[in-house]
């Protein structure tokens, strides 16, 4: 049982690390504008002869 | 968006609007002004014609009024204005109301399409902002301004934009707060779970390791996630005032010292869970309640209303100054549409001034040289040479900033929320004190300890804490979709216990974009025919106005074709010389009474009538006075004269007081003295002349035609078309805060089962863990149901 220990330190530097990744993507700025990006992806990609 | 109109009509292909005037045409498509088919021209050119695929009509009406940039290209406004830049790179975010749809974002980041120099443009969609980074060797800041402007998207530009001052590192520390609550809450359910379910022999042996695993977690919660409830808790107790922080800082203390004082003894396992969940609920509270717009500011003063600088005559040379370095005898040099930035003396040229601004006057007056002209009047006609008499910060209009209304506090109205704080908190120590006396008393003190700790921590108000900014943050979601705009939270509680409402008149009660001719006199169909064909080529307002009533078939061909500005306009047409503009300007009289409100016609010299713009009153106005009528004492104030009592009369009962003539400070004083005599006071202004007693009135709000134009600081913006809702908007404030109350009754009915147990010094862990998510969740889908029902009664949605 004493596996459990070890299981429990594990889950925790998972959170801890889920949590830095979360704090590193907002000290970023990803978390600043989170509706242009969704409104880009929309859009085609430039071809060099576009005509409407 | 746009609802597709009959086949009968042209649209502009750039814009969208209905072609009233000559049609002009490029690559098979249509347009209504030379601006919209030259943006497009440009587009095509560079091959950006996808901006018009995404959307249809994406583009807007170009307006007409040239403006300046020079100093654009002075190092020190340079400076004030960039983000970054270093020998070739610079880095520079503009503020573009026009900003509108996924075409804008499109063609804005392709703006290295149209000019090399340009790096990179991003766009935030929401904060109507563009990030561009740029080559200055290349291309000059006063040219990528150009740039924008001219295809469409002209930044504003202004030193004090309170819309890029954000304050995003309050929110996004509260974000983190957030981030690190949720974490902790996570992991202590987790560690309490077996605790919940018992233990088993085998799991015994962890039981301490969760519990020093919980603590190390609490301390995290209290230390940093509530640290804000702390400050603010001891902030309002130097102020000898409780606020609903108070006994929200207390519940957390007693919570962590009572779990820590368990897990450290190890004579239980504390209430860590309710602690993490609590915390993580109030930081969600508090982060529901700061939302707020991203693109509007409320807090515009003057400066925003104030060009960034001036062209400044000195020693035969032009130069442009920003506002702030101006002094006393400087001659500054104003052209055709630009403002006043301080009181000054006029010089040079005939001035010709609309203050529209300032004392809410629609019509122009002429001023003559040596006359002292306040700040915030608008040039219209030709340019000016004045002299400075007074600086910036001493004007006429500005000293109405120095004014103490500007400099009080902001919490207007003290809300509900702060206000039971006082008497919950007076409720739950007593009953805290009492049983732990009882206890005391019989000689139990382990219980004794237990049951004071435990009332303080079953009693909690999170649901108060809780309702308050889920209830009137959706009452704002719903206000905003209807075009009614508020500033925070707080203002819903305020919009309820109004009681007074002051009408400013124009702009505010009356459309400004809606002109209604009357012709006086009489015109033959070729007459009309002249006229309108004169007047086309006038971009003036009034003359397209005049085009569209006239709506002839013919156009006839126009010779010398001549246009004053703030005058009128000189054309010869089938061999007539027609004359189009203000009196004085028709008949050389120069005593003759002039008002820019009306267009007098004369053709070969023979006087053929006027045209008369008649202020036209916000549709359902009526029935918006009948509704408010019964339930709100009005009144109406207005810096305009007299000249339309008489349709007032109609539309107001009797009884309201109606003021004319007044300044921007009797309006101020106005409300103060309604507000000194006990009422609760609502204004309703447009213009900057409104907005000393926007900010002095208990509730201020701003009515605009359009958001994204510049309005003064208010508490609140209203879209014009939405006025007319104002008693639902009213009425739905209060349906909100009963919500509050009732949610505070069903928050009451839990608190007491809670206290039920506490009392007995028998509050389980389980219970407070299972009592809180419980009557939270009941508070939310009260709030949510009630909320969606009284917005159906009050006909918002």
């Amino acid at each position: 049982m004493n596996i459990l220990y070890f299981l429990i330190g594990c889950s925790i530097l998972m959170a801890l690390f889920f949590l830095a990744a979360f704090f590193w993507a907002s000290k970023n700025g990803q978390h600043d504008d989170v509706h242009t990006p969704g409104v880009r992806m929309l859009f085609d990609d430039d071809k060099p002869e576009e005509e409407g | 968006m746009k609802s597709s109109s009959t086949s009968t009509d042209t649209l502009c292909f750039h814009c969208g609007n209905d072609i009233s005037g000559p049609i002009y045409t490029a690559d098979d498509k249509q347009f209504c002004c030379a601006g919209c088919k030259g943006v497009y021209q440009v587009l095509s050119n560079n091959n950006l014609c996808n901006y018009y695929h995404y959307n249809q009509t994406p583009g807007q009406t170009k307006k007409e009024v040239e403006q300046h940039y020079e100093f654009l290209n002075e190092p020190k406004i340079f400076s004030q204005l960039v983000d970054y830049t270093d020998q070739n790179i610079t880095l520079i975010t503009f503020y573009i109301p026009a900003i509108h749809c996924s075409s804008c974002l499109w063609l804005l980041e392709h703006l290295h399409k149209l000019n090399g120099g340009v790096m990179q443009s991003r766009v935030d969609f929401l904060k109507k902002q563009v990030a561009i980074t740029f080559n200055h060797q290349e291309i000059s800041l006063k040219d990528l301004v150009e740039l924008l402007a001219s295809i469409g998207y002209e930044p504003l530009i202004s030193l004090q934009d309170i819309v890029k001052e954000k304050k995003d590192t309050v929110n996004r520390d509260l974000v983190r707060k957030i981030a690190v609550a949720g974490f902790c809450m996570g992991n202590v359910m987790l560690f309490s779970f077996p605790e919940y379910l018992g233990l088993s022999s085998l799991e015994h042996q962890f039981q301490s390791l969760f519990g020093w695993l919980n603590l190390a977690f609490a301390i995290v919660i209290t230390f940093y996630c509530c640290r804000d409830f702390f400050m603010s808790a001891w902030g309002s107790i130097k102020n000898k005032v409780i606020n609903l922080d108070t006994p929200l800082a207390l519940i957390v203390a007693v919570l962590f010292l009572r779990s820590a004082f368990e897990i450290i003894t190890q004579t239980g396992p504390g209430f860590t869970d309710t602690l993490s969940g609590l915390a993580f609920l109030l930081l969600m509270g508090r982060w529901v309640k700061q939302r707020t717009y991203n693109h509007i500011s409320f807090n515009r003063d003057y400066r925003s209303y104030f060009p960034v600088a001036v062209t400044v005559i000195k020693d035969g040379e032009e130069k442009p100054v920003p506002i702030a370095d101006l002094n006393i005898g400087d001659r500054i040099l104003i052209r055709n549409n630009e403002i006043i930035p301080a009181d000054s003396i006029l010089m040079k040229g005939e001035g010709y001034f609309d203050f529209s601004f300032v004392t809410g006057e629609s019509q122009p007056v002429s001023k003559v040289l040596g006359e002292i002209i306040y700040a915030g009047g608008r040039q219209i006609g030709e340019a000016l040479e004045m002299e400075i008499v007074k600086p910036v910060s001493q004007s006429y209009l500005t000293r109405l900033w120095n004014n103490e209304a500007f400099k009080g506090t902001d919490s207007k109205i003290k809300n509900f929320n702060d206000t039971i704080a006082q008497y919950f908190s007076a409720a739950v120590l007593f009953v805290a004190f009492a049983a732990a006396g009882s206890w005391w008393v019989l000689g139990d003190t382990t219980k004794a300890w237990d049951a004071f700790s435990a009332v303080l921590i079953v009693a909690c108000p999170c649901v108060l804490a809780l309702s308050t900014p889920l209830t009137l943050s959706t009452v704002l979601g719903l206000f905003d979709k209807n075009n009614f705009y508020l500033k925070n939270t707080d203002v819903v509680e305020q919009l309820a216990r109004i009681d007074t409402l002051v009408f400013d008149k124009t702009g505010t009660i009356t459309c400004p974009n809606v002109v209604n001719l009357t012709f006086t006199g009489r015109l033959s169909t070729k007459e009309e025919e002249v006229i309108a064909s004169a007047a086309r080529n006038s971009s003036h307002p009034l003359s397209r106005e005049i085009v569209k009533w006239l709506s002839v078939k013919e156009v006839r061909p126009v010779f010398e074709y001549r246009e004053i500005a703030g005058k009128g306009i000189v054309a010869i047409v089938d061999h007539q010389e027609v004359q189009l503009g203000s009196r004085s300007f028709i008949s050389d009289d120069k005593d003759a009474a002039d008002s820019s409100s009306s267009v007098h016609i004369s053709i070969n010299g023979t006087y053929k009538g006027f045209f008369k713009v008649k202020q036209q009153w916000r549709a359902e106005l009526k029935g918006l006075i009948d509704a408010l009528k019964p339930q709100f004492r009005m009144h109406l104030i207005s810096g305009d004269t007299f000249s339309e009592r008489k349709s007032l009369d109609a539309i107001f009962p009797p009884y309201v007081p109606m003021y004319f003539k007044q300044s921007p400070h009797d309006k101020l004083n106005y409300v103060k003295r309604l507000q000194s005599a006990g009422n609760k006071v609502m204004m309703l202004g447009d213009g900057l002349n409104d907005a000393g007693a926007l900010r002095q009135s208990d509730l201020g709000v701003a009515v605009t035609d359009n958001i994204n134009n510049f309005t003064p600081g208010s508490d609140a913006i209203l879209k014009g078309e939405a006025l007319a809702k104002l008693p639902y908007f009213i009425r739905h404030a209060k349906s909100a805060v009963r919500i509050i109350e009732y949610s505070f009754v069903i928050a009451s009915v839990y608190n007491l089962i809670g206290v039920y147990f506490a009392v007995q010094g028998k509050l389980s862990p389980l219970t407070a863990a299972v009592l809180m998510p419980l009557s939270t969740i009941t508070i939310i889908i009260f709030t949510n149901l009630t909320n969606r029902y009284f917005a159906k009664r009050n006909k918002l949605r």
